[in-house]
């Protein structure tokens, strides 16, 4: 009887944390869309300024978020852009040319890496930011590069482990075919294991841009503003999504603000959960790709 | 064989690249905080009160309001974590247990800055008309978000580790006609404690480093918290709201104190997993 009721009570326990977890990931979802899908529409992007004059840069938009979602698009391609070679490269070091003692030391300061705060790597790019300042040219200001550059350290672990990963976890016969024939080992890198290791590498590299997209304690350390247009240089500071949403809820002025957070909100989830996606795509087309070769 | 030589130096050079940035970044803190070393003001820092009208610039209340919310969301998030976890990976039929999981995944890539949106315009009122008064900013919104942000982390680390329990071990409790909660009591748990603690460190770094939930629902109060209820300041609020100070202020130079007691805080979480994680590949 007693453990009939242990049996019951653990399941019981288990179903229940199940159903609180959905609940609460669905009411935060669905509270967003329920409050905000009023919001969605062209104007919420563009505000009163027509969409054709706003993508040609022709005329400023001030009521939409245009100018935060093209603040969010360089940032991401900048940042991703300047991490991934380095990523990269240093995943294939890891997988393949650094020996034990050495793969273990290095990887400690990845793991460091991977683990601070996104907050303390913002603060790192201000401090630089500070450095230059006094150092060398006194218009070095909080910018758009220096936010690019912040976020590139703060996914680099992120890409050195998927392509680490991605590369150690090809089959021993596999990894080892190319050299035994003959190949040196630069050869086995580019035409054995890279192709091989594709669909682990590319996934790394979405999810990193997941996370350039979203956010928040970096930029706001290192030159995201509230409202400045689109921005005309690197040099420049810059507007973004994940930063306005923080705004909004902290000092909206009126109703519609609101709604262009909620709508801000939304295309922000919309990104990403597009970004997870084709992720989670990527990795079951290629993946089945080599399951057919092989 | 030129070639060779140059692709290895290049792979070597971006492998010290990566590595210098985690030196660099502690670097660049400790220097920074270097006048607070010269001073002996660092550990008084640490733990005095905030009190910028008699300049008394001590984070003592930032390390209580950290340490409050993280353990409090740990407090909720763990047990959930863990009944997930045992329902996608033993109790649930397979396929219920396939969505779950997928759903879990799909979680972690909700944007930290929604689940504080979220928070302030549904979860803070909802606090506020529960307990009456107060803005509804408070350890208890906070922390309650947080362990939803928290959650997957435990979840996949958990059902990844109960996954790897021996196939036979499973197989020999189903041969003794036991339950499916008697396998997961007796034998999955004792065998993925390893597993399980390592998630929950993971999972407390994250809620010790995350900024975007504590800054916007947590109120940011200077003050030591006495309840649930109170509203208080983490460390990474701090640094995000006196950013904007003067830079030679003895005030400012506090936040490099928080910066890099953040990175010790990492660093430590980082050498015991490493441990957890040797002493489970040597073994049989």
């Amino acid at each position: 009887m007693n453990r009939r009721l242990i049996d019951i009570s653990v399941t019981g326990f288990s179903w229940a944390s199940g159903i609180v977890l959905l609940a609460a990931v669905f009411s935060i979802i669905g509270f967003l869309f329920v409050k905000g899908y009023g919001a969605l529409d062209a104007s919420l992007i563009f505000g009163d300024t027509n969409p054709v004059d706003a993508l040609l840069l022709r005329k400023p938009v001030f009521d939409g978020l245009f100018p935060a979602m093209v603040g969010t698009f360089l940032l991401v391609v900048l940042s991703v852009v300047l991490a991934v070679p380095v990523g990269l490269a240093t995943g294939i070091y890891m997988a393949e040319y650094a020996d034990g003692a050495v793969r273990h030391f290095l990887g400690f300061f990845f793991d460091i890496l991977a683990g601070i705060p996104s907050i303390i790597v913002g603060l790192f790019g201000f401090s630089v930011t500070v450095f230059l300042h006094h150092q060398f040219s006194g218009r070095i200001y909080p910018c758009l590069l220096i936010s690019a550059l912040s976020l590139a350290f703060l996914v680099l672990p992120y890409l050195i482990r998927t392509t680490q990963v991605a590369i150690e976890e090809i089959p021993l016969e596999v990894r080892l075919t190319a050299p035994a024939l003959g190949a040196t080992q630069l050869q086995n890198v580019c035409y054995v294991l890279i192709p091989r290791a594709l669909s682990g590498i590319l996934t790394g590299v979405i999810l990193s841009i997941g996370r350039c997209a979203e956010d928040t304690a970096v930029i706001m350390l290192t030159g995201v503003v509230a409202t400045t247009g689109v921005p005309r240089s690197l040099l420049s500071s810059y507007e973004a999504l994940p930063f306005y949403i923080y705004t909004v809820s902290s000092q909206y002025v009126d109703h519609r603000e609101l709604m262009t957070g909620y709508g801000a909100a939304i295309v922000l989830l919309l990104i990403c959960a597009s970004l997870f996606a084709s992720a989670y795509l990527i990795k079951y087309l290629l993946t089945r790709q080599f399951q057919v070769r092989f | 064989m030129n070639r060779e030589n140059v692709a290895r130096r290049l792979f070597l050079s971006a492998a010290i690249l990566s590595a210098s940035v985690t030196v660099l970044i502690l670097g660049f803190m400790v220097v920074l905080a270097l006048p607070l070393f010269k001073q002996g003001l660092f550990f008084e820092i640490l733990s005095q009160p905030w009190l910028p009208d008699s300049s008394i610039f001590g984070i003592f209340p930032m390390i209580v309001g950290t340490a409050s919310i993280a353990l409090l969301s740990l407090v909720f998030g763990f047990p959930l974590s863990l009944g997930v976890s045992a329902l996608a990976s033993t109790f649930a039929p397979t396929r219920i247990g396939f969505l779950l999981k997928k759903t879990v995944q799909m979680m972690t890539g909700i944007p930290t800055v929604i689940y504080g949106f979220v928070g302030v315009f549904l979860l803070v009122p909802i606090v506020r008309e529960m307990f009456g008064g107060g803005s509804g900013m408070c350890i208890l919104a906070a922390s309650a978000m947080l362990s939803v942000l928290i959650a997957p982390t435990m979840i996949l680390f958990f059902s990844e580790s109960f996954e790897n329990v021996p196939k036979q071990h499973i197989d020999a409790v189903d041969a003794l006609g036991g339950t499916p909660v008697q396998k997961f009591l007796y034998v999955i748990l004792p065998g993925s404690w390893r597993g399980i603690l390592t998630g929950v460190v993971l999972a407390l770094g994250r809620a010790v480093g995350d900024t975007l939930i504590a800054l916007m629902i947590a109120g940011n109060a200077v003050a030591l918290p006495s309840s649930v209820l109170d509203s208080v300041r983490t460390l990474t609020s701090h640094i995000a709201l006196i950013i904007a100070a003067d830079f030679d202020s003895l005030e400012f130079k506090t936040i490099f104190a928080c910066g890099i007691l953040l990175y010790l805080l990492t660093t430590i979480s980082v050498l015991v997993i490493r441990v957890l994680s040797s002493k489970t590949r040597g073994m049989p």
